[in-house]
């Protein structure tokens, strides 16, 4: 027994004690620790993945005619005949200063091309996860209140066919029918040609920089042509959070304060939703800010189908390409915003629920 | 205990199969496998995804005998033709009987699924159930690592790993395989977690067994049954980023009717022709729907505790 009493020392919990204070931070401390850990982690593998290329790094950047010579020169000016260990800690050093190389297809620095591409990623995906939340979460709270009901059921196809539909081909025949045959959207791209020029990109996010314009004939082009790839991918993050809040919700439900409200006389609805929902609005925020993480994977054919000019696109062009730089400069930057997400929801839950802040 | 006489040989298979007192191992896993049957017979759902299983693993054994064309015979004066007596589904851009090229990209689908859980689910069963058994600093660096693994999503992992392995079928299983283990381990390393401190496992230790013994005999296959409930839950995500690849280009290559490169194809002609998308995508959709099915009702019955 002795032994079952340390492991459940062991799990992870909320900090207990008399002095709130200190557990907390200490847990706090090893909290961003295990978060840096994780992180030098991340840097390894795309270290790696650069490495395993079958593609010699010094031809992908002279080109295969290069002299012995000016090979030899360029093999040491990259550091490619110092150990693996110190060419990992300047690879750490420049990633640590947004360097990761320059791309070779444009010759660029990659974090600018990076930082090129990603509004218009951003911009999808937040849409997207406004709308999967928007109907994830209420259809979640009422397949749980009516649970095994009709709306149950739908809910539950809903979600099956979230998981389940590969969302490239949902976009194509998306593209078919609300494009092509219905003409209620635009189509593939960010904006019509015709408005190509109208818009000055100030923040990058098209809906807002046409807003800031006051030009609302701009604003209903750059929305017909997010709608439908946005919808899309929704589809995977309303699956996901109506899932959640679904089960969230029926576990709740099962308390006896509900019951007690209840036989006090309070309203069902007001059940619900002031004493129900709000102790779950926490997880729900953190199941909302993991599947923001999974919408950003999702974009990456999302994208390819709609021919959005965004961060997945880059990604996979640069794929083809066998650009190596940008590849892993892409895949590292997802990482850090996947692991990012992941402190947020963590750290959300320390600070927004009472429950986890007092002993 | 004089009262569990042996029970007269059973003469049906059925008797054989409820006798409350088996003569055997054997005859007793066999009925432990018709209790959990006797379970999942009743989740209509999960009947249901194993029915389309079921289909869809007909299609592709006996591809060559249900196909009624050649896969790559083409036929340019009959391209892009609507679904006739002559092509059920029609034909794609090179005049391919679009029917008969489902049928055998089954046959990849299926193929690039099951060797990816035959890769990934004994290297995250190992690893899980390792880690959680030693515990100590053992624990704390495969943890991290599969941390690392998991801080990728696996579409963008993958990627990564198939630019530097080139593209190809077998490239994109080594891909896949590389992002689907962490999970497992993790559920693994749960329940190995649970079951170390259990009695029996004392028992087991005291009478001398050495700490492989224990592990590989006693602790894994308790973590067997959660684990083949998970795999098959991921089967639907890596049939979904298989089918990605291919459309992308960096998995299946072209001649092949893999569903997603299919697709990939398609694409081209998706405005004017967009039933030769319709197919593909239908079938990759039905495939991924049958295997969350049957996963949600295994993952009932193997593992009642996250039911």
């Amino acid at each position: 027994m002795a032994e079952t009493a340390s492991f459940a020392k062991a799990m992870p919990g909320p900090a207990r004690g008399r002095n709130p204070i200190l557990p907390q931070l200490l847990s706090l401390l090893r909290l961003v620790l295990s978060v840096c850990v994780t992180l030098v982690g991340l840097a390894a593998l795309t270290f790696l993945i650069g490495r395993m290329l079958p593609i010699d790094p010094v031809l992908a950047v002279l080109g295969d005619n290069a002299t012995q010579s000016a090979y030899d020169a360029m093999y040491v000016k990259m550091g490619l005949d110092r150990p693996l260990i110190v060419q990992f800690g300047q690879y750490l050093w420049n990633i640590l200063h947004f360097d990761f190389g320059n791309s070779l297809l444009s010759g660029r620095p990659v974090s600018e091309e990076i930082i090129r591409v990603f509004p218009a990623t951003m911009e999808l995906a937040t849409l997207a996860m406004l709308i999967g939340t928007g109907i994830g979460v209420p259809l979640g709270v009422i397949a749980a209140v009516y649970r095994n009901s009709a709306i149950d059921h739908v809910a539950r196809i809903v979600s099956l066919l979230g998981y389940s539909a590969p969302n490239f081909w949902l976009g194509l025949m998306g593209l078919v029918l609300f494009y092509a045959t219905l003409g209620w959207v635009g189509g593939p791209g960010r904006i019509d040609l015709i408005y190509e020029f109208d818009l000055q990109p100030v923040t990058g996010f098209y809906l807002i920089d046409a807003l800031m314009a006051g030009n609302w004939e701009l604003f209903g082009n750059v929305f017909s042509h997010l709608i439908l790839p946005a919808s899309i991918l929704a589809l995977s993050a309303l699956a996901y959070v109506s899932r959640m809040t679904r089960s969230f919700m029926i576990e709740q439900l099962e308390q006896e304060y509900v019951i007690a409200a209840r036989a006090k006389g309070v309203g069902r609805w007001r059940i619900v939703w002031t004493h129900v929902f709000r102790n779950v609005a926490v997880q729900v925020i953190t199941v909302v800010a993991l599947s923001y993480a999974f919408l950003l994977e999702g974009a990456v054919l999302t994208e390819t189908v709609f021919a959005w000019p965004g961060f997945g696109r880059y990604m996979t062009n640069s794929l083809l390409a066998g650009d190596m730089n940008s590849v892993t400069g892409c895949t590292l930057v997802i990482g850090v915003i996947f692991v990012g997400l992941n402190l947020v929801s963590d750290l959300l839950y320390r600070v927004i629920d009472p429950r986890t802040r007092q002993a | 205990m004089t009262d569990i006489s042996p029970s007269p040989r059973p003469s049906t298979l059925r008797a054989w199969l409820t006798d409350p007192h088996p003569h055997s191992p054997a005859q007793a896993r066999m009925q432990q496998l018709w209790r959990m049957w006797r379970k999942l017979r009743r989740n209509g759902s999960a009947l249901l995804g194993l029915t389309i299983l079921l289909v869809i693993a007909c299609a592709a054994i006996f591809a060559p005998l249900v196909a009624t064309h050649d896969i790559y015979a083409q036929d340019l004066g009959n391209r892009l033709a609507l679904p006739s007596a002559e092509h059920w589904l029609g034909t794609d851009e090179l005049g391919r009987d679009i029917y008969s090229r489902l049928l055998f990209g089954a046959r990849i689908t299926l193929y690039i699924a099951f060797l990816t859980a035959i890769i990934s689910a004994p290297v995250g069963l190992l690893i899980g159930t390792l880690s959680g058994y030693l515990g100590g600093w053992v624990d704390t660096v495969m943890m991290r690592v599969t941390e690392v693994f998991l801080a990728f999503p696996s579409l963008v992992l993958a990627l990564a790993f198939v630019s530097a392995l080139g593209p190809g079928i077998n490239n994109a299983v080594i891909a896949i395989s590389l992002t689907a283990w962490p999970p497992i381990a993790r559920l693994a390393r749960a329940e190995t977690m649970i079951i170390r401190h259990s009695d029996y496992i004392s028992a087991v230790r005291l009478q001398g067994a050495s700490a492989l013994r224990i592990l590989v005999r006693h602790v894994m296959p308790m973590c067997v049954p959660s684990v083949i409930a998970r795999v098959t839950l991921n089967m639907a995500s890596i049939i979904l980023s298989a089918a990605g690849l291919g459309f992308l280009g960096l998995g299946a290559q072209p001649p092949s009717p893999e569903w997603g490169a299919m697709l990939s194809t398609a694409r081209e002609f998706i405005l004017s022709n967009s039933y030769v998308a319709a197919a593909p995508g239908i079938a990759i959709l039905m495939t991924s729907i049958a295997f969350n099915l049957v996963g949600d009702g295994l993952r009932d019955v193997l593992d009642p505790r996250h039911g």
